[in-house]
């Protein structure tokens, strides 16, 4: 089955090249229940442990190659921000491995994964919340690299931090001031700033852009492309916004419910998407040029992830479900061009 | 006449660093049945102008000026009585936040009944057969169960659909919808939309949608405001601005978007951002950002610093750019001398 192969590492791309990072059947999942006390009930005068789990993200395998932009889309709740986080070692797995440059990272402890922690950075989507109300810009800046370069002298901590200021066109005489004296789109040039400062190779964005104003978005979506440029960056992007997606990322991953249901270049993806539930979002994306889209409509919402469906998780709401859709869960399968569905319809040929 | 008329609308609020003007000399106009879309960033005055229609501005805002005139009355010099027979029942409004809007505490059925018995004498019975056939007509599934559920047992797309259904409840002529779906997701953002504008195209009913997305606004409504810095800078016919927009902020807006550009280039921004309505620059609040100051001769245009624009008209959309009207002013000099 090609699921389980997938599972094999390191998996090497068409070039040969490994990929930076792969994330192999990951799991998490969040109890609901409470700690042990919490979780007993009585049942019929018995004393019963009951627990009761969100499924998070159910099984993902995901590889990103050095240097690209990898998009992952997906409405509220499908479990792309908890991919990001648990990437980045802020969450750890309940199944599955994560490997960066062919080490695995997801047991590490949290010394032991410091060294990866600098070459691996990220950008939270709330500027107004991860920046520290109580330091100054200057302080905030300086902190990550007074951690992973204990050895530099005040005058290289403060040298870098005004390089990195003006290169994500901040001011460096503000450094002096607080977070809570910029706009929304300084603050935001401020946490990449922060991310950039220690010289990271990847940047995980969890949506970076959509806290701010259209032209604001604009100006940081341009700044992270000439981060991307000049310092071959390599990028995983949460987002729920399809058209920055569509110029933003090289290749795109679809979630839902905790699952991947398709992965393409960006190109393929929004010329041609195959999983039902990727041509209804991209259907659903307010365009501004025809007055009324042929508007895919998905009937029902998604199902909460407490208890999953059984066999494809978008079963509910697809036009195209049958029987096996309701059984059988579909694995991603890889097509001629290189996309990965998992669609039994498409796997039969009948979509 | 128009059924609703707004003129030089000024609203402040009295701060204690001194006043600051959240609306200046804002106009328009809304037919029966017809959808206008008011489009700005945050802080451009959008939900401002939305919320003073019906006098919700609350201290230390107040309207300093200017007339609101719906179907012959004047709104913004009526009474808080008179004033509460329009409001909820001639024109009603749709709030962003569906979970923030609807009482945590009363049933959905509870909620709509008193609110049809706030404004017509009718029986409970009645009143809940009302409410059965407007949750119909916004398609929930099961809607004899929802009645008597509350609102924490609902998904964020079925309360703003239960929010339209209130909002529909009287069968009003205006509804102002602010950011209906900006917490929603896409897919049920869209379903949010459509069904939306199913029912004011059904039953004739205006709509006044206040937005920040320009896609949204483009599919939904004919006519469209450009608000920046608490004035409208460009309105006219939606299909008009969006496939040639004369003013240089709204030109910058539209270019921003993504789809706007091709994939992997660099995206044509608006440098700066908008001012703070304490400190807004003299002259046309956009200046500072606007490429279009200097002519192409090089000189810079003084009228931008030193004058606010009026509207000029371009066919049937109005623009408020010293720019623009000096184009047109050229084009008519040409014209007359041939």
């Amino acid at each position: 089955m090609s699921a389980q192969a997938d599972n094999r590492i390191p998996v090497r791309d068409a070039d040969g090249a490994e990929p930076l990072l792969q994330i192999r059947g990951l799991k998490k999942r969040f109890s609901l229940s409470g700690d042990f006390l919490d979780q007993l009930r009585f049942k019929k005068g018995r004393l019963v442990r009951h627990q009761e789990h969100v499924h998070a993200i159910n099984g993902v395998n995901l590889d990103i190659a050095r240097g690209e932009a990898l998009c992952v889309v997906g409405e509220s709740g499908c479990g792309k921000s908890t991919v990001a986080r648990t990437v980045m070692g802020l969450l750890s797995p309940s199944e599955g491995e994560i490997h960066y440059d062919g080490a695995r990272i997801d047991h590490l402890s949290s010394r032991k994964l410091l060294p990866y922690r600098k070459r691996m950075q990220m950008i939270f989507q709330n500027p107004y919340a991860s920046l520290n109300p109580r330091m100054t810009i200057q302080q905030t800046l300086e902190e990550p690299l007074r951690l992973h370069h204990p050895e530099w002298s005040r005058a290289q901590v403060i040298d870098k931090v005004t390089t990195v200021m003006q290169s994500v066109g901040i001011d460096p005489d503000w450094g002096k001031r607080f977070g809570h004296e910029f706009s929304g789109g300084q603050r935001q040039r401020i946490a990449i700033a922060r991310a950039l400062a220690v010289d990271p190779e990847f940047i995980v964005a969890d949506e970076p852009i959509s806290a701010l104003d259209v032209s604001i978005q604009a100006q940081v979506l341009n700044l992270l492309m000439d981060a991307q440029r000049e310092r071959h960056l390599t990028y995983l992007f949460i987002t729920h916004d399809l058209a920055v997606v569509e110029h933003f990322g090289t290749r795109v991953a679809v979630m839902y419910l905790g699952t991947v249901c398709e992965v393409a270049t960006t190109a393929t993806l929004f010329d041609k998407p195959r999983h039902p539930y990727t041509q209804a979002l991209l259907s659903a994306i307010p365009r501004l040029k025809d007055d009324r889209p042929q508007h895919i409509r998905l009937s029902g919402e998604v199902p909460t992830p407490v208890n999953l469906p059984s066999g494809c998780v978008f079963h509910g709401r697809c036009p195209h479900a049958n029987a096996r859709c309701k059984q059988e869960i579909p694995a991603l399968v890889t097509q001629t061009d290189g996309t990965r569905v998992a669609c039994h319809g498409v796997e039969e040929g009948r979509l | 006449m128009a059924l609703l008329e707004v003129s030089q609308l000024d609203v402040r609020f009295a701060l204690r660093q001194g006043e600051v003007r959240a609306l200046r000399d804002v106009s328009f106009t809304l037919d029966r049945g017809e959808r206008l879309g008011i489009v700005g960033e945050s802080g451009a005055g959008k939900s401002v102008a939305a919320f003073s229609l019906l006098n919700l501005i609350s201290r230390p805002g107040f309207i300093a000026g200017g007339r609101i005139v719906f179907d012959g009355q004047t709104l913004n010099t009526l009474s808080e009585r008179k004033l509460r027979k329009v409001r909820g029942n001639r024109i009603s409004m749709i709030f962003q936040d569906p979970m923030m809007t609807l009482n945590p505490v009363l049933s959905i059925g509870e909620q709509m009944v008193e609110c049809l018995k706030a404004h017509r004498r009718i029986s409970s019975k009645a009143a809940r057969a009302i409410a059965l056939d407007k949750l119909r007509q916004v398609q929930i599934p099961s809607p004899e169960k929802r009645l008597d559920q509350y609102p924490h047992e609902l998904s964020g797309g079925m309360r703003q659909r239960i929010i339209i259904a209130i909002a529909l409840l009287l069968d009003p002529d205006i509804i102002i919808a602010d950011e209906p779906t900006t917490a929603l997701d896409v897919t049920i953002q869209a379903e949010i939309m459509a069904l939306l504008l199913d029912l004011c195209e059904q039953h004739n009913v205006g709509l006044i949608l206040i937005t920040h997305d320009l896609g949204v606004v483009s599919q939904v409504t004919q006519r469209m405001l450009v608000m920046y810095a608490g004035r409208v800078i460009e309105q006219g016919p939606t299909r008009e601005i969006i496939n040639d927009p004369q003013h240089p902020y709204t030109q910058g807006l539209l270019n921003a978007l993504p789809q706007m550009a091709t994939p992997g280039e660099k995206l044509n921004q608006i440098r700066g951002s908008m001012p703070s309505l304490a400190k807004l620059p003299s002259g046309c609040a956009f200046h500072p950002r606007c490429d279009f100051m200097t002519r192409q001769s090089g000189e810079p245009r003084a009228a931008c610093i030193e004058q606010v624009p009026g509207f000029v008209g371009t066919g049937s959309c109005r623009v408020a750019c010293h720019m623009v009207a000096e184009m047109l002013e050229d084009r008519r000099l040409k014209e007359e001398t041939p």
